[in-house]
């Protein structure tokens, strides 16, 4: 019989303490122990990206990670940035340049572009592609995500 | 898709986890980033007793540039090596290759150590360890050793290292003045696995290439380095008579497989264009020139 582990971790500023297998990965953990249903599962094994959140600072595959791994750590989800009445910047830009269809990726997508836009200057299209490149969207054709980034991109560098 | 049931432990320090990996006895895994790992254990490609998580160990994730070696801790995270300012002064061409590297989210959490020890023969850490000439520190219960990493990898994810063992560090030594670098690569989409890739060295002297080195992947079992095109070019300034000898060279060494991404032929006709392209722009590097 193996050992079930107690972690206790930050999810998009709550504290939870609670009790796992060892082998449950940490997208199934935020799924189904906290009910945040928000970030998505595709193929579980680290190609599509729609699973990508954010860990201690750095975007992460959460299908990749196990959820003993996450003790002490502090996560944000797809649930961090906005409410449908209050939408966050990323979320007002895939709204108004059409950047979603279906919305499958897009939790992955969103968490994606939140560390990139933190770490890399994306100054052209080509860079910007090279960052969505690792999250797969099978409705938009990427066009309209791109141009989203590109938009977040000048609000970063504070244009008007 | 679901990983088999195992055991977990933490190691604190890097003896916990040598003694637990003994202890497994060729039943436990060692997880550092887990973004080669992890899919495995979600495919039930591999069921180990015993997950051994290295990822709290303090102090193995490092980039130390002492006297002419460059030492890299097996858990440095490949984000941290795309961007080290150390590796971008001593060995550029690994910068460039980081490149490559898959994707942000992989690159937050993959290590050298991981790829190193999986070693998939498309992967850009393997090859940079056998073009650089690169050493690989092991630690296991009976002790440390250091393999050359042309000894190392034995065979596609095939290794040298025993079911016991650490990667606890790699020792690159550092590129002498007066060398030209290049990495070229081709992909089908960015950050996915290479279909080929060339990385050249070649340092200069009086005019003439004095050491060359090139190292290739994606055209055999495990990453390669062309020692008949390396002797071919040493010791002649490089023109277009010598880079067309040395990519017919390799393109006649190299025995590549056909899979579902491209087919034999192909992967020796792009290793020949790859190779041309970067002899051509580390040499021009090399003799002081923007490429």
């Amino acid at each position: 019989m193996i050992a079930r582990k107690t972690i206790k971790l930050t999810v998009n500023g709550a504290v939870y303490e609670r009790t796992v297998e060892p082998r449950l990965l940490l997208s199934d953990f935020l799924r189904v122990d906290l009910g945040l249903t928000g970030t998505h599962v595709g193929c579980e094994h680290g190609v599509c990206g729609a699973c990508t959140i954010i860990v201690n600072g750095d975007s992460t595959r959460s299908c990749l990670m196990l959820a003993v791994q996450a003790d002490g750590t502090v996560i944000e989800t797809v649930e961090s940035l906005g409410s449908i009445h209050n939408l966050s910047a990323a979320q007002k830009a895939f709204h108004e340049h059409h950047a979603l269809q279906c919305g499958f990726c897009t939790p992955g997508m969103l968490m994606t572009v939140t560390d990139l836009l933190r770490k890399y200057p994306l100054a052209t299209d080509e860079q910007i592609r090279a960052g969505l490149s690792g999250n797969l969207c099978r409705c938009t054709g990427y066009e309209h995500i791109v141009a989203a980034v590109r938009a977040l991109v000048r609000q970063r560098e504070g244009a008007p | 898709m679901k990983p088999a049931a195992f055991d977990y432990m933490a190691a604190e320090t890097l003896d916990d986890a040598i003694s637990a990996l003994a202890r497994a006895g060729g039943d436990g895994k060692v997880l550092a980033g887990g973004q080669s790992l992890v899919p495995m254990l979600n495919f039930r490609l591999v069921r180990p007793s015993i997950l051994i998580d290295i990822n709290r160990i303090r102090d193995l994730g490092y980039v130390d540039a002492t006297g002419d070696v460059i030492r890299i801790g097996a858990l440095t995270r490949h984000h941290s090596l795309e961007t080290s300012p150390v590796i971008k002064a001593h060995l550029p061409v690994m910068t460039a290759a980081m490149q490559h590297v898959a994707h942000l989210a992989v690159r937050n959490r993959g290590t050298i150590g991981g790829s190193l020890s999986h070693a998939d023969p498309a992967a850009e850490l393997p090859m940079m360890a056998v073009l650089l000439d690169g050493k690989i520190g092991i630690r296991s219960l009976h002790g440390r050793r250091m393999v050359d990493a042309r000894r190392f990898f034995t065979g596609s994810l095939t290794t040298d290292l025993k079911h016991d063992e650490i990667v606890t560090d790699v020792e690159f030594p550092r590129l002498l003045p007066n060398t030209g670098w290049a990495f070229e690569e081709i992909a089908r989409r960015a950050g996915d696995f290479a279909l080929a890739a060339v990385g050249v060295t070649i340092s200069v002297r009086d005019g003439k290439a004095d050491r060359v080195r090139i190292g290739m992947m994606g055209v055999g079992e495990t990453p390669l380095r062309a020692p008949e095109a390396e002797d071919l070019l040493a010791g002649n300034a490089i023109d277009a008579q010598a880079l067309e000898a040395a990519a017919s060279t390799i393109e006649m060494a190299v025995e590549p497989n056909t899979d579902l991404h491209a087919s034999a032929d192909y992967r020796r006709f792009l290793v020949g264009a790859l190779a041309r392209r970067a002899i051509s722009v580390a040499w021009t590097r090399a003799c002081g020139a923007s490429p």
